[in-house]
């Protein structure tokens, strides 16, 4: 299982694509609603280095939490191969998989729905130890619980709480307890943050990047919010309509972004000391829909760069400098968006 | 807090709300005073756990046993809320009053198609729909493809015939302000609406309700933990901390100048591309668990300005211009 170990990254994605076809219940198969087909991530390829932070950006609905959940096999991919540590997990029988997923965790974005109603926070949180006999004895798991409760700033005393007593950061955080208490070694996090006011956000960030450090751990970490994504990632991808458009390294992501969809999310980041600092890209045009995606490249219809070929072929990802690549008919054209507005 | 004015739409006075848990009683909101003028933003922040969502669930009666309201006046449009009975709620809310829960996922029926849900919405409060049926049905899936639309989602006419858990978490957000937007009221109170969206569909969705505004007058409540959605919409804005409300007043003065220290370090721990590298700086500490709460400052162990003076109960202070906090530091300054 552990056949080359150390050597590549510790995750690769190989072209995974995941289409769901709309779950079509009686009631609608008996009113003839037609079935539908969206393709959420269409052939995604990536690695990710033992011990980084991978950040996965884009917008709502592109896609995001389909792929963090189709590389840990919650999902079972279309087409494409996911590699952990050099182990293809598709080739995995579910009874190794399940020993794997204690290496292998999640932090759901929906805190609540992913929780239990009907179990404590004990017994939710006890749940991995118990799974994969990391404690043994009442007395070790519950000491081992509320270890980990207090770490991501809740107490021991909320142990015999059930998941609606608390508020939806408080419910954030028990899933973030769940996704560490077993020790995996790789983390997806699902906009972790997302649902808490900055000072246990930055507490909650500070506490993932110190644990990073203290176990090794790797995270992709999904977000939409650049700030965070930009102040604690080491690469980032940037996702459209289920394909990745742009990957590098923060720094030169952020400071020199290349794809027009790129450039159009960072001018709109608002900032509380400089409210409307920077001049919007506004996006116009057909917001473009998976269940019937556009031909050529995916952003054409919001572009306001795109020319004829973008509506025809759809581009490629080619190498903008170390480590950098963007997907874009007009890369070599050097326009940016950016420019354009301050001008 | 300012005095209400005949322009007062919501005004709650001395709210107190708790929950009856194994441990004793959790103080949830503790003497809450809001006041909400027509076609105004108010911005409510604070640190998770303060009673935001507890303090605007009990507005629209939506606290269930074991939790209850034990003090405080609910005051619509000169109607108290709290003496209604569930009929006369249920028609407030909605048509009055509508609001998008944190939880969206929980709070959409999973059982209904996305459609259903804004049809069942926009027929409970009839507002100028046709009568024959067949009319009313076409205008009600007209008005549906527009608001999903209006929010951002592609393919309107087939996601309508989608089950909530067929979207996306951000989608599912949206789906939710559609549906209160739906029945045009006249306050929206959204609990963290755009948590899950990036900034460009954020601010495609702020703009929405902000529209919705200025051409119903409608007046919001915007729960939400990011001060820059907060700087950007609100006029007015209202800081929460363990139960209380320890600062409110005009946005710019209060982010501008703060008074609170809690509301010091809300401002101080924001993770901004600029502070990369270095460690942000969380406010040390955690929030006092509530229940048997002592009579002092709450914010007082982690604070750093505290002093012996603040182990008493402390009131809201004026700071001049219509900004108040709860603290004893706090000195009126003279209107510049
Ligand atoms: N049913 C309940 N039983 C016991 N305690 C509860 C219950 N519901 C809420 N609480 C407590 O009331 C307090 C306030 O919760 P509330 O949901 O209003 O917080 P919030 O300010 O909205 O936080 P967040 O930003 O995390 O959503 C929390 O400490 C929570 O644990
Ligand atoms: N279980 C499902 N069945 C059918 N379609 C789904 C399902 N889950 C997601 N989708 C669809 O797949 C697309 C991608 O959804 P996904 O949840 O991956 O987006 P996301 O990038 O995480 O968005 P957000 O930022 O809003 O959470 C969306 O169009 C969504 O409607
Ligand atoms: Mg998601
Ligand atoms: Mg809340």
């Amino acid at each position: 299982m552990t056949a080359n170990r150390d050597s590549g990254p510790l995750l690769s994605v190989e072209g995974v694509s995941k289409t769901y076809r709309s779950g079509r219940r009686l009631a609608d198969r008996l009113t003839g609603r037609p079935e539908t087909f969206v393709q959420a991530v269409n052939n995604v390829s990536f690695g990710i280095e033992r011990g980084e932070i991978m950040g996965l950006i884009g917008e709502s609905g592109c896609g995001k939490s389909t792929l963090g959940r189709t590389i840990l096999r919650l999902h079972e991919p279309t087409a494409g191969r996911v590699t952990f540590d050099g182990t293809d997990l598709g080739a995995l029988p579910d009874a190794e998989m399940k020993a794997m997923r204690r290496r292998m965790q999640i932090i759901f974005q929906d805190p609540y729905a992913s929780l239990n109603p009907r179990r404590t926070v004990a017994e939710i949180v006890g749940l991995p130890l118990q799974l994969h006999g990391l404690a043994t004895g009442r007395g070790a798991l519950r000491e081992k619980t509320a270890e980990i409760l207090e770490k991501v700033g809740l107490k021991s005393m909320h142990l015999d709480r059930y998941p609606h007593q608390f508020s939806g950061g408080q419910r954030q955080r028990i899933g973030i307890a769940r996704a560490l208490v077993s020790h995996p070694e790789f983390i997806v996090c699902d906009e972790p943050v997302s649902a808490l006011d900055v000072s246990i956000q930055a507490q909650i960030i500070q506490l993932l990047t110190d644990l990073k450090q203290e176990m090794g751990l790797t995270y992709l970490f999904i977000s939409h919010d650049i700030s965070v994504i930009g102040y604690l990632s080491d690469r980032v991808a940037v996702m459209y309509l289920g394909e990745i458009v742009e990957l590098g390294s923060v720094e030169t992501v952020l400071a020199n972004p290349r794809h027009p969809y790129t450039q159009s999310l960072m001018s709109a980041v608002p900032e509380v000391d400089r409210p409307g600092h920077r001049s919007r890209v506004r996006l116009t045009g057909d917001l473009p829909s998976p269940l019937a995606p556009p031909p050529g490249c995916k952003f054409h219809t919001r572009c306001p760069l795109a020319i004829d070929i973008c509506r025809q072929k759809a581009p490629v990802a080619e190498s903008v400098g170390p480590g950098h690549t963007a997907a874009c008919h007009r890369l070599h054209e050097n326009l940016s968006l950016l420019e354009q507005e301050a001008s | 807090m300012s005095a209400p004015t005949d322009k007062t739409l919501l005004q709650v006075e001395g709210l107190r709300t708790v929950f009856e848990t194994r441990d004793g009683t959790v103080c949830a909101v503790d003497g809450v005073d809001v006041i909400v003028e027509r076609g105004e933003c108010l911005g409510v922040v604070g640190e998770s756990g303060s009673g935001k969502s507890v303090t605007f669930n009990s507005v629209m009666g939506l606290v269930r046993s074991p939790g209850r309201i034990e003090a405080g006046r609910i005051m619509f449009e000169g109607r108290d809320l709290r003496a209604l009975n569930q009929t006369e709620m249920r028609a407030v809310r909605g048509r009055d009053i509508a609001m998008t829960m944190q939880d969206a996922m929980t709070a959409l029926n999973p059982a209904l198609t996305v459609g259903e849900q804004i049809a069942e919405m926009l027929e409970a409060h009839d507002k100028g729909l046709p009568s024959g049926r067949n009319a009313r049905r076409r205008a009600i899936r007209a008005h549906s493809v527009k608001m999903l639309g209006l929010v951002g989602i592609a393919s309107p006419e087939t996601r309508l015939g989608q089950y909530p858990h067929e979207f996306s978490g951000g989608m599912r957000q949206r789906i939710m302000i559609a549906i209160a937007l739906a029945s045009m009221p006249k306050l929206l109170i959204a609990d963290e609406p755009t948590t899950a969206l990036d900034v460009t569909i954020q601010a495609q969705v702020l703009e929405l309700i902000t529209d919705t505004r200025a051409k119903l007058g409608m007046s919001v409540v915007l729960i939400t933990h990011d001060l820059g959605v907060v700087a950007e919409h609100c006029d007015r804005v209202m800081v929460m901390y363990a139960g209380q409300v320890v600062e409110q007043g005009r946005t710019a003065d209060v982010i501008m100048r703060p008074k609170h220290p809690y509301t010091k370090g809300l401002l101080g721990s924001l993770p901004r591309l600029s502070l990369r590298g270095q460690r942000i700086e969380p406010i040390e500490g955690q929030v006092p668990e509530l229940i048997d709460l002592p009579a002092q400052c709450r914010f007082y162990s982690r604070c750093r300005e505290r002093g012996p003076e603040c182990l008493k109960n402390i009131e809201m202070r004026d700071a001049g211009n219509g900004q108040t906090a709860r603290c004893v530091r706090v000195q009126k300054e003279l209107a510049t």
